[in-house]
């Protein structure tokens, strides 16, 4: 409780004017920021080199990814992010079992996502896409042909994706066990929703390369 | 409970059919063969919708002051503008190769 009492007080002294509840989610926000330019860099380097090898010279992705999986997964990351509001709902109603029961809920998402990434990952390395190629056979056409920087476009922005979803997972588990611990009350709970900010704007940017890798 | 701090929690329940059901009709969209720009701007416009859809409320930027909001919007405002200065570099190049190549190859035949 004094612990709690302290920070407060805290944040009272350096009260930052765009998010006045916490300092600790203005900081989030603007790593967020920082981490959407990572990805935007790597999205737009992805449709200036598809742009760039013109409509033959780029195998349309649904010859080679499959979406119902994906597609899948998308909805898997969706479900994460209504435990983890359902999660941070629940603290703030003061309630710390269903806190740690949808915080656990939401590290299942996660983890069940990077199963399934792979799986994904592996069932396409065995069928030719690598870095350096693509498959000879396609889902829809028998022979299929296009630029090779599919591969690694491919695994870059998935991957880099994935790596992002590890760090979450990671870091819900730390909070998860603070959760634990008794850490958070209805009061002092802002640790709770920044996790949750990370969280969420993982699932963002997993639509986003959903739509522009898989489905464009 | 109600009265402190956090008193509007936006029907999160709401939210998740929504989303679900963009990603339904996305998937829809996506599998059908026409007009690609048609495509492309449908699939740009639903995702755009489900991540304002999160950002607003899972992320509660909505309930936040409007200038966290137009500083987290800049990076996408980039990101656009990095693609429009990417794009004459390399799609210039590929339309030229285009035009060139096969005129180069006429000359080539003819003049053997």
């Amino acid at each position: 409780m004094e612990h709690a009492t302290t920070l407060d007080h805290t944040e009272d002294v350096y009260e930052p004017s765009l998010t006045p509840d916490s300092l600790g989610k203005l900081g989030m926000w603007i790593f967020l920021v920082g981490d959407t330019m990572s990805f935007g860099a790597l999205l737009a380097a992805y449709a200036a080199l598809r742009a760039g090898a013109g409509i033959v010279g780029w195998v349309p992705p649904d010859e080679i990814l499959g979406i119902n999986l994906t597609a899948a997964m998308t909805f898997l990351l969706i479900c994460s992010s209504v435990t983890m509001v359902k999660a941070l709902e629940s603290i703030q109603n003061g309630n710390v079992s269903r806190m740690c029961l949808f915080l656990g809920l939401t590290i299942a998402g996660g983890i069940i996502f990077l199963g399934l990434q792979a799986y994904e990952w592996t069932h396409l390395i065995k069928h030719g896409l690598t870095l350096t190629g693509i498959p000879e056979h396609g889902l829809k056409s028998a022979t299929i042909s296009g630029s090779t920087l599919f591969g690694p476009t491919f695994y870059a922005i998935t991957g880099f994706h994935g790596l992002h979803v590890t760090g979450g997972v990671i870091y819900l588990i730390v909070i998860l066990i603070h959760g634990l611990r008794g850490r958070y009350t209805a009061e002092f709970n802002h640790e709770v929703e920044i996790v949750g900010l990370y969280w969420h704007f993982v699932d963002l940017i997993w639509i986003m390369v959903f739509t522009f890798i898989y489905l464009l | 409970m109600a009265e402190n701090g956090h008193k509007e929690h936006p029907k999160y329940m709401n939210i998740f059919y929504w989303l679900a059901a963009l990603t339904a009709i996305e998937v829809a969209v996506a599998i059908p063969e026409y007009a690609t720009v048609l495509k492309a701007i449908l699939l740009i416009g639903l995702a755009c919708g489900k991540a304002i859809l999160v950002a607003n409320y899972f992320m509660h930027l909505k309930f936040e002051k409007r200038t966290l909001a137009i500083i987290v919007l800049t990076p996408f405002i980039i990101c656009v503008f990095l693609v429009i200065m990417l794009m004459p570099d390399l799609t210039l190049d590929a339309r030229l190769d285009g035009i060139e190549k096969p005129a180069a190859e006429v000359v080539d035949t003819s003049s053997h």
